[in-house]
């Protein structure tokens, strides 16, 4: 069980950086940079608040210090902890943690990569390892079409299933200005094109594009006086179950089980009270898998649970309202970007894909290959 | 446990691969397989034991990788009988042909250094 205090923090500012493609000579601190001064704007907060620095960036081989330099600061508290994608949502609980213990009282966590301009080999080089890479998977896809193949072999699942998340995806992407992908997808045309790594096919791939984003938490009592409606911290859970696919008990079940659990006991909700969820959609199969061991269908009717619409737009369980990582952006560890999605979603001001009395948002990050799985839930003032 | 300025975990698993053989560990406390080879066993810090194995398992899980410019090849996840889980691709049959369940047996693929891959078990 958590020792964490339930609404004891709350987001107080999220802003997005430049998505997509950026300028030539762009660097990922750049772009952390340029979505912290948005955020700031949004809360009123000035830069010299920032007392506690959280980041992590595969660009970048000291990447807290990187973004001190840069932005001037020297803060009380700073944490680069690297689990890929879902980094920041650990980042979320240790700021909660640092915040709690009075050891910063303003954190800024941000994120920033330009992997689209410089390229994904050269933004985010993989590590060689003697028990896979003679294999020559194609990485990370190789290792989500694995466990696409277990969950199609013991499930039923069945490739039009997992057209339907890109096709959902997309759908809510037409909805978002800023998205990068800007034209209607059918199911047929995901499962006609290009072949990556059978089952999955381009589109049941996340995007490569540049971008970034920044989030600032302070105290609960300290939110109340900014210019946003704080989205407070109800519960959050982790948990890191392996680093390489060879070593993934069941390629079926992730530690979203378990990082759920630990958030949805801490915040005092259950599945059924999320009017939305954000999951970290780096594949299709990764929004079948969290929406199972999340608690919104049972094990193995992820499949069925996402057919006809039903995560759309209209459908009955708003997911990845942004577009997420298959239809919005995906500047490489995404996890930032599904916070600031559900944040915005608590707040009241997504727009056009705006849930309706959206009272309590869950983010879910995924890093690795379905490595580490970390589950922030987000609630209104209604829930505090 | 090895010594690790002579001898590497790896180090053993190459050596038993260029003899042809597929090396793993066993759990000095548990007797439980263990894959990738390591210094002591996980999950409980207990000293290891190299064996041969016998070389069959099964496919666990399945994907074919297309390549820009290549032929598609298997990426394999195989249990391997004696109890552990290993990455490879089985060889001989058509990529896409090869199913979760499937029978298979290892065999050298020559390399520097050489690598186990499988085969369809004959009569499986």
């Amino acid at each position: 069980m958590s020792g964490l205090l339930r609404g004891s923090v709350a987001v107080v500012a999220a802003a997005e950086s430049a998505l997509g493609q950026v300028a030539a000579g762009t660097t990922p601190v750049d772009l952390m940079a340029q979505a912290t001064r948005r955020a700031l704007d949004e809360c009123g907060l000035k830069l010299s608040d920032i007392d506690g620095v959280f980041t992590n960036c595969a660009q970048l081989r000291m990447p807290t210090l990187s973004l001190c330099e840069y932005l001037g600061l020297q803060p009380r508290y700073q944490d680069g902890t690297g689990i890929g994608g879902s980094s920041f949502m650990t980042h979320v609980q240790h700021a909660m943690l640092a915040i709690e213990h009075g050891l910063c009282e303003v954190a800024l966590i941000a994120y920033g990569s330009t992997q689209r301009s410089v390229s994904r080999a050269a933004a985010s080089p993989r590590e060689f390892n003697p028990y896979e890479t003679p294999y020559k998977p194609f990485m990370p896809a190789s290792a989500y079409a694995l466990a696409a193949s277990r969950h199609m072999h013991e499930f039923g699942t069945t490739r039009e299933n997992l057209a339907e998340v890109a096709v959902a995806a997309r759908r809510w992407a037409l909805l978002n200005p800023v998205a990068w992908e800007k034209e209607p997808l059918s199911i047929e045309q995901v499962l006609g094109a290009r072949m990556v790594s059978y089952p999955l096919t381009v589109r049941d791939c996340c995007l490569v594009t540049d971008g970034g984003g920044a989030i600032i938490l302070t105290s609960a009592a300290r939110a109340r006086g900014l210019r946003q409606a704080p989205a407070f911290v109800l519960g959050v859970g982790e948990c890191v179950s392996h680093a390489s696919i060879s070593n993934m008990a069941d390629l079926t079940v992730t530690g979203a089980r378990r990082s759920g659990e630990i958030a949805y006991a801490m915040a005092g909700v259950a599945a059924r009270e999320v009017k939305t969820a954000q999951v970290y959609d780096a594949f299709s199969i990764n929004t079948i898998l969290f929406l199972e061991d999340l608690g919104f269908c049972p094990k193995g009717e992820g499949g069925r649970f996402v057919s006809g619409g039903a995560i759309a737009p209209g459908g009955m369980l708003p997911v990845n309202t942004s577009g997420g990582g298959l239809s919005y952006c995906h500047p490489g560890m995404y996890g930032l970007l599904v916070l600031i999605e559900a944040v915005r979603q608590v707040r009241g001001d997504a727009g056009a894909r705006q849930v309706a009395g959206c009272d309590v948002a869950l983010a879910h990050g995924n890093g690795g290959v379905l490595s580490s799985q970390v589950t922030v839930i987000l609630g209104g003032a209604s829930t505090v | 446990m090895s010594d690790l300025r002579t001898e590497s975990p790896n180090g053993t698993y190459v050596a038993h691969c260029a003899k042809g053989e597929l090396a793993y560990q066993v759990d000095g406390e548990t007797g439980a397989a263990v894959f990738f080879p390591r210094v002591i066993g996980p999950g409980t810090g207990a000293a290891l034991a190299w064996r041969v194995s016998k070389g069959l398992g099964t496919v666990y899980a399945t994907t074919v990788v297309h390549t820009k410019g290549e032929a598609p090849h298997n990426v394999a996840l195989i249990d391997v009988d004696e109890g552990f889980r290993m990455m490879s691709r089985v060889e001989g049959i058509d990529p896409m042909a090869v199913k979760i369940g499937m029978r298979v047996r290892v065999r050298m693929h020559p390399g520097e250094p050489p690598y186990p891959v499988f085969d369809v078990e004959a009569g499986a």
